[in-house]
């Protein structure tokens, strides 16, 4: 910014506010710079680059904020087409978000105890304002994320994508893909309503069935397993889906999970960047061209 | 043909994600494939001409000389990704305000539901429930399918079609997924919910979900067949059959590894243990179909029967 020039009566400082002139001086200063909100320093202090259309800026617009610096300042250009990636990844992260806010806003109301669990979904359907829509939204945002992430699989394997160098963050994947399924899993208890004491009882009847572990798996009862011992018990914390089975269902819902796979998908974001970026579109390659491996 | 029945279980709020997923699947499997074809369609070109292969640049997306390789995340990337934000809530505003997420009476133990079912996406594994026993279907299969699912990149040799979707570079591996993702996990999935009724018996899509349905059919072991008696006899028997079941799914796959040239050229290029483990991995995905012939069509109920497993 061009100083501007002396005029006259020299700019004074706010030591002379008693001089009526220089207070006007003063006040037009500070209403000049509400007109370029850019310039003034608090804005800078926030946003510390310039953000003109200059490829500078624009890079230096990505990399310098928190929330968008995981991406690389510049990509492949045939990456950022939809047909390539789906967009599943994408998509499956912003769910998770969806799901963390929403899931939040839902355990203002919800109580894990078995006299007021089921209480508390009916107050949210009934009387809380909006809370109808927040617990369908959370259910079906759950839905969708393991839609996108069976999809966003899919297309990782249909692109080969798991091949050298992006074999761990495949690991990582599948790891993620697990969670998502246990979070979801874990949810289905909460609202403690036929469904879900259903479910949950088929699904950790399995656990029974655990070679060993589990007192009605092979070799479980020669190992000494009870139903009072066994791995099915440390799951529920008893011998039946009861009172314990649901806290244990929120603890593992509301705050380990979550807390695995937020850690997994920082991971997983991280190599992305450090295995090179995305994997293609990239240049084929032919059968001639294999390298003999080294031996 | 009941519609009506068709619709109360398609329709059913909790049911819609398999319903999404019956049109999603296909469409991104054409989508996904047609690419990979048209790839492909490149590649014979390249492959047939090695002076194109030279210097062309090698993708099916238009290019110019003299573009850039890469474009600025901002605004390139960023106004996708916040497109597909706004697309995204917008659907499920929708799906959140039309459907409601379903409630029953209380929990109440003493009052079983029937159908009893886990939620949908586990339903493949309850599926397998009615082949094989919980040990099996329960813990065995899920854990292999996490460690087969991890082992993809360190058993698969292949390094051609690394970024760009193909089918005639990856045939097998493409055959292998589709079969395990889309056959053994999406289609029994699919079972489990449309056509697994009261007392999860099978009822075809239409029919009404009769509550007294009583089915007399009665499931033997495979040794009551040849009717041999004597635990030692029995689990001998088993045993031996077990065997020639993992002897033919291992000749098979070896076949299959072997089938082409190019095929073989991979192979040769795989350590042992990679070679067994996925020999391990291909053996238990068939046993899936085998176990399902077996018993939807035989009747048999195990093979192995010892005093401690059954298989
Ligand atoms: C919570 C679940 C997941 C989230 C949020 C997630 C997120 C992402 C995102 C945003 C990308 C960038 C490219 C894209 O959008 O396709 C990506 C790439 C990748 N994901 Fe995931 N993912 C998840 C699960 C998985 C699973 C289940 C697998 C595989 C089993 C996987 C394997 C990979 C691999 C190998 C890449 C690199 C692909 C490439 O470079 O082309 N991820 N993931």
């Amino acid at each position: 910014m061009p100083e501007e020039k002396d005029t006259g009566d020299s700019k004074r400082g706010l030591l002379g506010m008693f001089d009526t002139k220089v207070v006007q001086q003063k006040a037009n200063e500070d209403l000049e710079a509400l007109k370029k909100p850019t310039k003034t320093e608090l804005y800078k202090s926030v946003f510390r680059v310039k953000h003109d259309d200059s490829p500078r800026s624009r890079t230096l617009g990505v990399l310098s904020n928190v929330f968008l610096h995981l991406h690389p300042a510049k990509i492949n250009r045939d990456a950022v087409a939809y047909n390539y990636t789906w967009g599943m990844g994408g998509i499956s992260f912003y769910l998770f978000v969806v799901l963390t806010w929403t899931g939040v806003l839902l355990m203002f109301y919800y109580h894990p105890t078995k006299v007021q669990a089921f209480r508390d979904i009916l107050y949210l359907e009934h009387d809380v304002p909006f809370g109808k829509l927040l617990r369908n939204m959370h259910r079906w945002t759950a839905h969708a994320m393991i839609l996108t992430v069976w999809l966003h699989m899919f297309r990782v394997f249909l692109t080969g994508s798991y091949k050298k160098p992006r074999q761990f963050n495949w690991a990582v994947g599948v790891i993620l893909l697990v969670l998502t399924l246990l979070l979801s899993f874990t949810g289905y208890l909460l609202p403690d309503d036929q469904l879900g004491f259903w479910a949950v009882t088929v699904g950790t009847n399995m656990a029974r069935a655990t070679p060993i572990l589990g007192h009605e798996g092979p070799f479980g009862p020669q190992f000494g397993m009870t139903p009072f011992n066994d791995v099915r018990f440390a799951l529920l914390g008893g011998s039946i889906v009861d009172a314990n089975a649901l806290l244990r269902a929120y603890i593992w819902h509301c705050v380990a999970i979550p807390g695995f796979a937020a850690t997994f998908m920082i991971v997983h974001f991280w190599r992305i960047r450090k295995d090179g970026g995305i994997s293609g579109p990239s240049p084929m390659m032919l059968e001639s061209e294999i390298k003999n491996p080294r031996r | 043909m009941d519609w009506y029945q068709l619709w109360e279980i398609i329709s059913l709020p909790d049911n819609v994600p398999i319903v999404l997923l019956m049109i999603m699947l296909p469409f991104y499997t054409w989508y996904g494939l047609r690419q990979a074809f048209a790839n492909d369609r490149l590649i014979a070109q390249l492959e047939a001409d090695p002076e194109m292969a030279k210097t062309h640049h090698r993708k099916t997306q238009p290019f110019k000389k003299g573009w850039p390789r890469e474009v600025h995340v901002w605004p390139y990337l960023l106004r996708i990704e916040f497109l597909a934000t706004v697309i995204v809530t917008a659907i499920l505003m929708v799906w959140s305000i039309t459907l409601d997420a379903p409630l029953e009476e209380p929990a109440n133990p003493s009052l079983t539901m029937n159908p009893s079912k886990a939620p949908w996406y586990f339903l493949g594994l309850q599926e397998m429930l009615v082949y094989f026993d919980p040990w099996i279907a329960g813990v065995v299969m899920p854990t292999l399918i996490i460690v087969g699912l991890i082992a993809i990149p360190y058993i698969d040799e292949n390094p051609l079609g690394n970024g760009y979707y193909t089918y005639s570079q990856r045939k097998c591996a493409i055959w292998t997924f589709i079969f395990g993702f889309i056959v053994l996990w999406c289609v029994m999935v699919v079972i489990g919910t449309l056509i697994r009724g009261p007392g999860w018996m099978w009822f075809w899509p239409g029919q009404t979900w009769d509550h007294n349905k009583l089915v007399f059919e009665v499931n033997r072991d495979l040794h009551e067949f040849v009717g041999l008696t004597g635990t030692w006899a029995i689990a001998a028997f088993g045993t031996a059959v077990l065997g020639a079941f993992v002897a033919v799914s291992a000749w098979g796959t070896h076949k299959l590894l072997t089938l082409t040239e190019f095929n073989r050229k991979i192979l040769d290029r795989m350590s042992l243990t990679q070679y067994l483990l996925l020999q391990l991995l291909m053996i238990t995905m068939i046993s899936l179909p085998a176990k399902m012939i077996a018993r939807l069509v035989f009747r048999v109920k195990y093979v192995l029967v010892t005093p401690w497993f059954n298989i």
